[in-house]
């Protein structure tokens, strides 16, 4: 008995549901092996880790909390993967995001009304936008690849954070600790549920999801991106300028990457501190591949992408594994993807041997 | 098979027993016979989509039949490899070559042959076989300088280095000058005349009646007749070919009217490589007018692939006023721009650049006709307007297609290059620029496009045609122009020229002078 890939006339539209689903499933079967190599019993394992943070209220609303940034930056990333731009930087456009509202948050300090806060997350849309301008600009001048220049901020934001609190915008009341004033009430997001951290911004996201869907489906920006995305070549031929496609993808995907961390400073957290995300900017990007880069498919997957950082919390607590495992899961959601997405193009097919022929 | 018993027949080198072979949809050979002589140049003739080149990659072992029987000089034999091929004695030159550009003549043929003796004795054995049947070639010189009709040479004598005993040629002189095409001949009658079988495959009826003394026809995968080409008439292998007769457009005596500006003019255009091997355009001078048919000729790769994009705004010029249209500087445009001011434009790879494979064909009509009043509005698509313009294409131009919302990549090339053309013709362009209009593309599509074209003239429009197919520019322009190592001949009216003088000037014999519009 062989196992063969055999090449499909046409690629596989079912497969293109399917894939994630069964990598899901894959990934799942192998954390119930993962937990039993620890000497875990797999299946109450996995409840806490899947079932048991949805428990109740506030479990909800927290796993709704961490899929909101998800789904804004990974439908926002989708748009320009669409169009062949590969913004690998949204971790780093969240954090100047954060740091360009947080900074416009302290600048309002003892300032209170009602446009206090739309202003913050402006600027926190700006920031990420403008960073994400850096490598657009890269890319159209000097055709440096995006992947690796978006990437390499990253790096520069989280050290350009990590100078602000521990320097010039340190709290002059914070015992040296390294993070910034307490944010006031006028540049924080209002509580959606009252008891819980869960913020307005929840509602953004669906909202996000739309506005991309429209952009994808129904402009001609987006006929044009997903033009150059297919066949760069039908694109040049059009005339379609592919500059500006990929200034648009990148700014787009930095101002909400931006929104994201402006709405978690001035949500759960409510302050400046050294780290301000859990790598929401590289989890989106499992988040846009496992939703097949369709908004409405990523806000579903943001909200499983979610279920690992509070199944990994309370695996943490519960069984005491390292809070690693929300990685370990993420990391093979992606990996089961990638290798189930061959599905789509190809087919498997048992023989006995190599087969001579049309044999079925 | 109804051959008498009586006198032994002798053997065939190669005889094919109904073979059969079915891609998904498509039934590409349906029990195919066909029976090659030693000795004999053996024309295996058909239109595009035919199954001609599914046969002959059966033959040489790049696939693999579902029914049928190989016979090697009376021997069954299972092909399943080209190297299986290659040890029977089967050699194949493909109409791509595969060559390495940056390399030697004799490196490549090492690297082909996977000749292990020392490449001095290789280039030794490469002159030798190249003087013997008159391909010259210098074993020294790397592919990047040589031409067209020199890299098939390198192809051909890696074959023959092998001693082959049936040689597989797959529409040799399409890459060829008509001199070219002669000596190419001269060296195939040796080849013959030595005893080694020729299994030669076209679409050119002229070549198949001087070179080859049997023939089988192959029409829609089945094997549609077999004859001596010798004994027949063009028109009469045309009828075996396209299975009816058929009368292609022709297009009259015109008047044009050469006052004022033309619609395009190019003037002193030069450009230098925008990548390795790209070829250098320099001073390149013509002017088409309203309703009149303009050809270029040449061989692929003299720089027509740069020309077009220069001429598409797909590659903008330093000086703006080397491509004029109207009279108005347009070289540093590009096509968005070129388009609102009357250009349309068929490029010569269609899928892939005139079309998205995977949209529709309401998709595939926005591409280039999103300026359509009424398509757009506030920047998002209108899908009734896009789905009625394509569907409009279709039946103008009767396409074959299941609809607007069938992918262009489930066209056949014919019909595809119909959808294109057609699309660019209803936007009512007053400038036309179509690459290679006809292409790979079946008689009968063939001759419509040509009829749009030309009605699209008498309509008062600029047409553009650059093409390989001298026949084809001969059947539908008013003057032609011949491109050769980036340069430009100047235009001859087509009733005063022939094809001699053209192919002399596409093998770069440019004894007039140059410059002139």
């Amino acid at each position: 008995m062989a196992l063969r890939l055999e090449l499909r006339p046409e690629a596989s539209r079912a497969m293109l549901f399917v894939a994630p689903m069964l990598a899901i499933a894959l990934t799942v079967a192998t954390g119930g092996l993962l937990f039993a190599a620890l000497g875990f019993s797999p299946l109450p394992a996995l409840k806490v880790f899947f079932l048991s943070p949805l428990g109740d209220l506030y479990g909800i609303s927290e796993w709704l909390l961490k899929a909101t940034p998800l789904a804004i930056i990974a439908v926002a990333l989708a748009l320009g993967f669409r169009g062949n731009v590969w913004n690998i930087g949204a971790e780093g456009q969240l954090i100047m995001g954060a740091v360009a509202s947080g900074g416009v948050a302290l600048a309002l300090y003892d300032v209170s009304g009602a446009w206090v806060l739309p202003t913050v997350l402006l600027a926190g849309i700006a920031g990420g936008a403008l960073y994400a301008g850096i490598p657009a600009f890269l890319r159209i001048r000097f055709h440096a690849n995006e992947i690796l220049t978006s990437l390499m901020l990253n790096y520069v934001a989280t050290l350009f954070l990590a100078w602000l609190v521990h320097g010039p915008w340190r709290s002059p009341e914070g015992y040296n600790f390294p993070e910034s004033r307490m944010f006031t009430d006028s540049a924080l997001m209002p509580i959606l549920l009252e008891g819980t951290r869960l913020h307005v911004g929840a509602l953004l996201a669906p909202l996000v999801a739309l506005v991309a869907w429209v952009i994808l489906s129904r402009s001609f920006l987006g006929f044009q991106i997903k033009v150059i995305g297919m066949t760069p070549a039908a694109g040049s031929y059009a005339g379609f300028g592919p500059k500006r496609v990929i200034a648009f993808t990148l700014m787009f995907g930095g101002g909400m990457a931006g929104l994201a961390g402006a709405m978690e400073v001035c949500g759960p957290i409510g302050q400046l501190v050294p780290t301000v995300s859990p790598g929401y900017g590289y989890t989106a990007i499992i988040a846009a591949f496992l939703g097949r880069l369709h908004p409405f498919g990523i806000l579903l997957a943001s909200l499983l992408l979610a279920l690992t950082y509070i199944g990994g919390d309370a695996a943490q607590i519960t069984l005491g594994v390292p809070l690693a495992v929300t990685q370990v899961f993420q990391g093979m959601i992606l990996f089961f993807l990638l290798a189930c997405d061959v599905l789509i193009r190809y087919r498997v097919r048992f023989a006995a041997r190599p087969s001579l022929g049309g044999a079925a | 098979m109804t051959a008498p018993l009586a006198a032994p027949l002798p053997v065939p080198r190669l005889a094919l027993k109904g073979i059969t072979k079915r891609y998904p949809g498509c039934l590409a050979n349906d029990g195919v016979d066909l029976a090659v002589m030693p000795g004999e140049c053996h024309a295996l003739l058909g239109e595009n989509g035919a199954g001609k080149s599914t046969l002959v990659k059966i033959v040489y072992g790049v696939l693999q039949a579902d029914v049928g029987e190989i016979l090697w000089e009376g021997e069954p034999v299972r092909i399943d490899s080209p190297a299986a091929a290659r040890k029977l004695g089967i050699g194949m030159v493909f109409q791509h070559f595969s060559l390495f550009e940056s390399m030697t003549v004799t490196e490549n043929v090492a690297l082909g042959t996977g000749d292990p003796s020392p490449l001095p004795e290789l280039g030794a054995r490469i002159a030798e076989v190249s003087q013997r049947y008159g391909l010259a070639l210098d074993p020294d010189r790397r592919i990047s300088d040589l031409s067209v009709g020199e890299r098939q040479r390198v192809e051909i004598v890696r074959c023959l280095l092998q001693d082959p005993k049936l040689l597989i040629m797959d529409e040799p002189t399409s890459v060829l000058t008509p001199q070219e095409a002669e000596s190419l001949f001269e060296t195939l009658r040796r080849l013959v005349a030595e005893g080694r079988s020729i299994l030669y495959i076209s679409h050119k009826l002229a070549e198949i009646r001087v070179l080859c003394e049997a023939a089988t026809v192959l029409r829609g995968g089945r094997l549609a007749g077999r004859c001596d080409p010798r004994e027949e008439t063009a028109a009469s292998l045309a009828r075996l070919m396209i299975g009816a007769d058929f009368a292609p457009p022709v297009r009259e005596a015109q008047e044009i009217d050469r006052s004022g500006a033309a619609r395009l003019a190019v003037e002193r255009l030069s450009l230098a490589p925008l990548v390795p091997f790209a070829t250098p355009l320099s001073d390149i001078s013509f002017s088409v007018r309203a309703g009149e048919i303009f050809g270029i000729a040449g061989v692929a790769g003299n720089g027509q692939a740069e020309l077009l994009g220069t001429l598409s705004g797909e590659t903008l010029v330093a000086v703006p006023d080397a491509v004029k249209i109207d009279g108005e500087a347009v070289g540093h445009m590009g096509p968005r721009r070129r388009r609102e001011r009357g250009m349309g434009f068929v490029p010569e790879e269609r899928l892939g650049r005139g079309a998205v494979p995977d949209m529709s064909l309401a998709d595939n009509a926005l591409l280039s006709a999103h300026r359509t009043p009424g398509m757009l509005k506030r920047g998002l698509i209108r899908f009734s307007r896009t789905r009625a313009f394509a569907e409009k294409v279709i039946s103008t131009f009767h396409v074959a297609t299941s609809g607007p919302q069938a992918a262009a990549r489930s066209l056949s090339g014919g019909n595809l290059q119909k959808f294109i053309v057609g699309r660019e013709i209803l936007q009512n362009p007053r400038l036309l620029i179509v690459a290679q209009p006809t292409w790979g593309v079946d008689a009968g599509a063939a001759a419509s496009i040509h009829r749009d074209l030309i009605t699209l003239a008498e309509g008062g429009a600029a047409v553009l045609v650059v093409s390989q197919d001298l026949d084809e520019l001969f059947a539908i322009c008013d003057r032609i122009a011949v491109m050769c190592h980036g340069r430009l001949s100047e235009a001859q009216a087509v009733r005063a020229t022939d094809v001699e003088q053209i192919g002399m000037l596409m093998g770069g014999v440019f004894h007039l002078n140059e410059g002139e519009g």
